[in-house]
């Protein structure tokens, strides 16, 4: 997971830098980088200290600094310079808060295969997985007797579900991603009447995991991801109904962890085509270079 | 070549560690391999003991029936209607060998008590001791039993905890029980899972302490509506209040929880008390399902809640039994609490709470490091030395529902779980059962202490094969042959007796006591073992686990030729008694000195 992009990073891209002063309003420049982190430890302490969301600090701690420290590392290797952290620190935090076990080693563990994932799986010098989706797939896989990611936290309760929605909104609002995740909540709701007629099941069983303060994260911060999705905004919507609509088919088979998986498959696939598209129009022989310096530096 | 494509290289093959490190830990770090099929002699030579079921050989057939609830409920009964089988140890009539009580829980269907016969098998005489028919229409039924000698006349009596109206029962001269719930003062409709007789204020009579699970206000079999669920799975404060009954000594209880300080409404499934500081007054360690554990710290008879600061009440789980055990010989309880662990879907993993060395009480979990965490969906469990090496092991029994194999309710439990708590909290959201199984057929865990830090599941090895849905265990040594015999009974299914043969070189020794100045069950009395420069605490008990209750005789494990220096009782009065010369192999009956 990675929150939305703030406006800087989103003029490097569009290379317009002094655009970015004017648009972030009454936030500094020099401020901005950091606001996703600061949002995110803020929804954290507040959800710990309401709930008790999280296994341990420890754990948690432990994720983040597994994943800056590997930041720092292979960005200096790859790069030779050293990255911002807050990209990393946002997926460690992640990696906290998305992940439940009782050991130390699958915080670690899936914090590094997050941020590796991002400089071993690339293509044309872009990583094409959300980095903390991968980490926490994987570990659902791969160690399943030692993980779980069950959204049985943050107190079912209402006020951590307006605090969520609350923050969500501003902070994809501000990025101009809002419209992604409305994209996808239409069509999950929409959905969910649809497996509701097909299951038998009542309809609130089918749309009880949206209500659920930790799927939101999902919504909110990782299927808007900048990095890891594509650029155009029709695009982006479309990508946004795909991801709902195989989740829904992997709701029909009773898999559990449904919209990772969904996320896991759909991001890369649009993100390939997205590319494919790129070279036929022949942009992509400039892209490879410039992309791969910004994206890993980000 | 060039310093990037050798970067990429090293990065592709770090990566492709990192991926490889989860089968590494599960190769690596399993445990040792057991043999997984019985062979008693085998288990008898490896590990020291061998377990044979033997029920039907002892004249026992008893298959739990489950309780059925409101229509209204109906698509969820399996999830709802998951509890109620318990089994107590008692010596009701003084003779001096345990007998069993179980409960039953469908309306109208009958709670035995079986007599031991002293010859292996033994006898129903719960309807003509006036304790079978207790679930009768309109007042609920049985979860579970604790005894104790509440007018401390030498005789235990009995409290039945109940989804529905609780119930006191006057053990008369062990010929007969008369029912004494309205002269005792007791609300009219509890629905509770577990309970305990404590000395909570050291007067000398006991005293009861009891948890709700639903709220007080529901009655399952006639509800007024479907909001009756938690309001959460990890945060629920919507359930049963919890009630302390303040023994008067005239046959009345007080209701005092508010008075010392208890007032919570979590789900509570399991508690038992100990004196955990050495204060003379026993605390209350309480197991709650859908949220955090709760630790009642006594001070002089009034209460405190302590979770958090002793580290026990910050990670909501789901709670289901609670046992003390001195795992360490170093004359301190460690505290196991099972709770759900369902490989690739949710992974509480159970706690073994181990005290830390300090001033205050404060406690670290362990369970994965000692071995003890994964159980499945883990209910009862009891520490007891099983094959009397002198390291206290571990029984657990575990299984949910256990239906259709192939089918598993899982995806749909989590869909509905992590919703908000105006879905959740109502029965009518939750999709129907159908047959399937949730975390069902599960095989049970008899962890062997090796008293170097590890455990190590024998469960297989050693006859322990069933996979009912297992719910309470009570441990006893019912033909008085120094081995602990493990009783255990199971939701839906029939209870089980698993007798125990010990290697006759592991010597032992057992207590029996009696309280004067303390109350006459000696409930809460510790008693400190000395020998062969170990110690090992352990303690009269008026219920621990889950819905259950072991004998009241104390049973240590010497090991081989032992050399047992002394016995120290800490009577709940006060008194301290210092036993010497003590042989092996042999039951000591003691009285408090006056």
């Amino acid at each position: 997971m990675s929150l939305p992009t703030t406006q800087p990073v989103k003029m490097q891209r569009q290379g317009d830098a002094n655009a970015a002063g004017k648009r972030s309003g009454l936030v500094p420049n020099w401020l901005n980088p950091f606001l996703p982190p600061i949002f995110i430890t803020l929804i954290l302490l507040a959800g710990n200290l309401s709930f008790g969301i999280l296994e341990s600090y420890s754990r948690t701690l432990l994720a983040i600094v597994t994943a800056v420290s590997l930041e720092m590392i292979l960005g200096r290797v790859t790069l030779g310079k050293w990255p911002h952290p807050a990209s990393a620190y946002i997926s460690g935090i992640s990696v906290g808060i998305l992940l439940r076990s009782p050991a130390f080693w699958p915080y670690a563990l899936c914090s590094a295969l997050s941020i590796t994932s991002k400089y071993a799986l690339r293509i044309r010098g872009r990583h094409i997985w959300n980095p903390s989706n991968f980490g926490i797939c994987a570990m659902l896989i791969l160690a399943s007797q030692a993980v779980a990611s069950l959204s049985i936290q943050w107190g079912n309760n209402f006020a951590s579900l307006v605090v969520i929605w609350v923050l969500g909104s501003v902070i994809v609002w501000r990025a101009k991603r809002l419209h992604i995740t409305l994209t996808y909540v239409i069509c999950f709701i929409a959905l969910s009447i649809l497996r509701a007629h097909i299951t038998g099941d009542p309809w609130q069983a089918e749309v009880s995991p949206i209500t659920g303060p930790m799927y939101q994260l999902f919504i909110f911060f990782m299927i808007t991801d900048p990095k890891t999705t594509v650029r155009s905004r029709v695009g982006q919507c479309i990508v946004a109904a795909t991801i709902a609509v195989l989740e829904f088919f992997f709701r029909l088979n009773s898999s559990i962890y449904a919209p990772l998986y969904a996320l896991f498959w759909v991001g890369p696939l649009a993100m390939l085509i997205e590319m494919g598209i790129d070279s036929r129009r022949g942009r992509a022989a400039i892209a490879p270079a410039v992309a791969s310096v910004k994206e890993v530096r980000a | 070549m060039k310093r990037a494509v050798v970067t990429r290289i090293f990065i592709t093959i770090f990566f492709a560690v990192l991926l490889a490190v989860p089968w590494m830990v599960r190769h690596f770090s399993s445990s040792p391999k057991v043999a997984g099929v019985h062979d008693p002699q085998a288990a008898l030579s490896r590990y020291g003991f061998s377990l044979r079921e033997v029920s039907h050989a002892a004249g026992i057939d008893f298959v739990h029936q489950a309780p059925q609830l409101d229509a209204k409920l109906d698509g969820i009964m399996p999830e709802v209607a998951s509890m109620g089988a318990s089994v107590s140890i008692v010596d009701y009539d003084r003779d001096g060998w345990p007998d069993i009580y179980v409960t039953n829980s469908a309306i109208g269907s009958k709670n035995h008590l079986y007599h031991n016969n002293h010859d292996g098998t033994f006898t129903d005489v719960a309807e003509q001791m006036g304790i079978a028919d207790v679930n009768q229409p309109g007042t609920g039924v049985s979860m579970g039993a604790v005894w104790g000698d509440y007018d401390n006349d030498g005789y235990e009596d009995l409290f039945l905890i109940k989804w529905g109206r609780p119930e006191l029962f006057h053990n008369d001269q062990g010929k007969h029980f008369i029912r004494v719930t309205d002269q005792a003062g007791l609300p009219p409709w509890i629905n509770a899972n577990s309970a305990v007789w404590l000395d909570y204020d050291g007067d000398g009579r006991l005293d009861l302490f009891v948890g709700g699970y639903y709220p007080e206000d529901v009655n399952l079999w006639n509800l007024r509506n479907t909001r009756m669920m938690p309001d959460s799975f990890e945060y629920a404060n919507n359930g049963g209040r919890k009630y302390l009954f303040h023994n008067l000594g005239n046959g009345h209880f007080e209701e005092v929880s508010a008075k010392v300080g208890i007032d919570s409404r979590r789900w509570m499934l399991a508690c038992a008390a100990a004196d955990l500081r050495g204060t003379g007054y026993p605390d209350l360690f309480v197991a709650n399902d859908y949220g955090v554990s709760e630790l009642y710290i006594n001070d002089h008879g009034h209460f405190h809640e302590a979770g958090k600061e002793a580290g026990v009440g910050f990670a909501p789980k789901s709670g289901m039994n609670v046992s003390f055990g001195d795992i360490f010989d170093q004359g301190k309880f460690s505290v196991y609490v099972s709770n759900i662990s369902e490989e690739g879907v949710l992974i509480q993993g159970n706690n073994l709470w181990v005290p830390q060395s300090g001033s205050t009480l404060k406690y670290v979990n362990m369970a994965r490091d000692l071995g003890v965490e994964l159980g499945g969906w883990s209910f009862g469990a009891q520490f007891g030395d099983f094959n009397n090496d002198g390291n206290l092991d571990l029984y657990l029994a575990n299984g949910f529902v256990s239906l259709d194999r192939d089918r598993s309710y899982w995806y749909d439990f989590a869909k509905v779980a992590g919703g908000n708590s105006s879905i959740i909290g109502d029965a009518a959201n939750w999709p129907a059962f159908n047959g399937r199984s949730l975390s069902g057929y599960q095989q049970k865990r008899l962890w062997l202490n090796d008293g170097e830090g590890k455990f190590v599941d024998v469960a297989q090895a050693v006859g322990a094969v069933d996979t009912y849905d297992g719910r309470a265990v009570a441990l006893a040594d019912l033909w008085n042959t120094g081995a602990l015999d493990i009783v255990v009974a199971n939701q839906r299914g029939p209870l089980l007796i698993y007798k125990n043969t010990v290697d006759p070189d592991n010597q032992w020794i057992e207590f029996s006591l009696e309280g004067v100045k303390s109350n006459r069950s000696a409930i809460g009395a510790q008693v400190t073992l000395y020998w062969d420069g170990k110690e090992q605490l352990q303690q009269v008990s008026g219920g621990n686990g889950f819905a259950s209750e072991n004998d009241r005789r104390l049973h240590f494990g010497l090991g081989k030729n032992p050399s047992i220096e002394k016995a120290v009782i800490h009577w709940p009065s006060g008194e301290v008694q210092t036993l010497n010369n003590l042989a092996s192999d042999r039951l000591y009956t003691v009285k408090e000195a006056q």
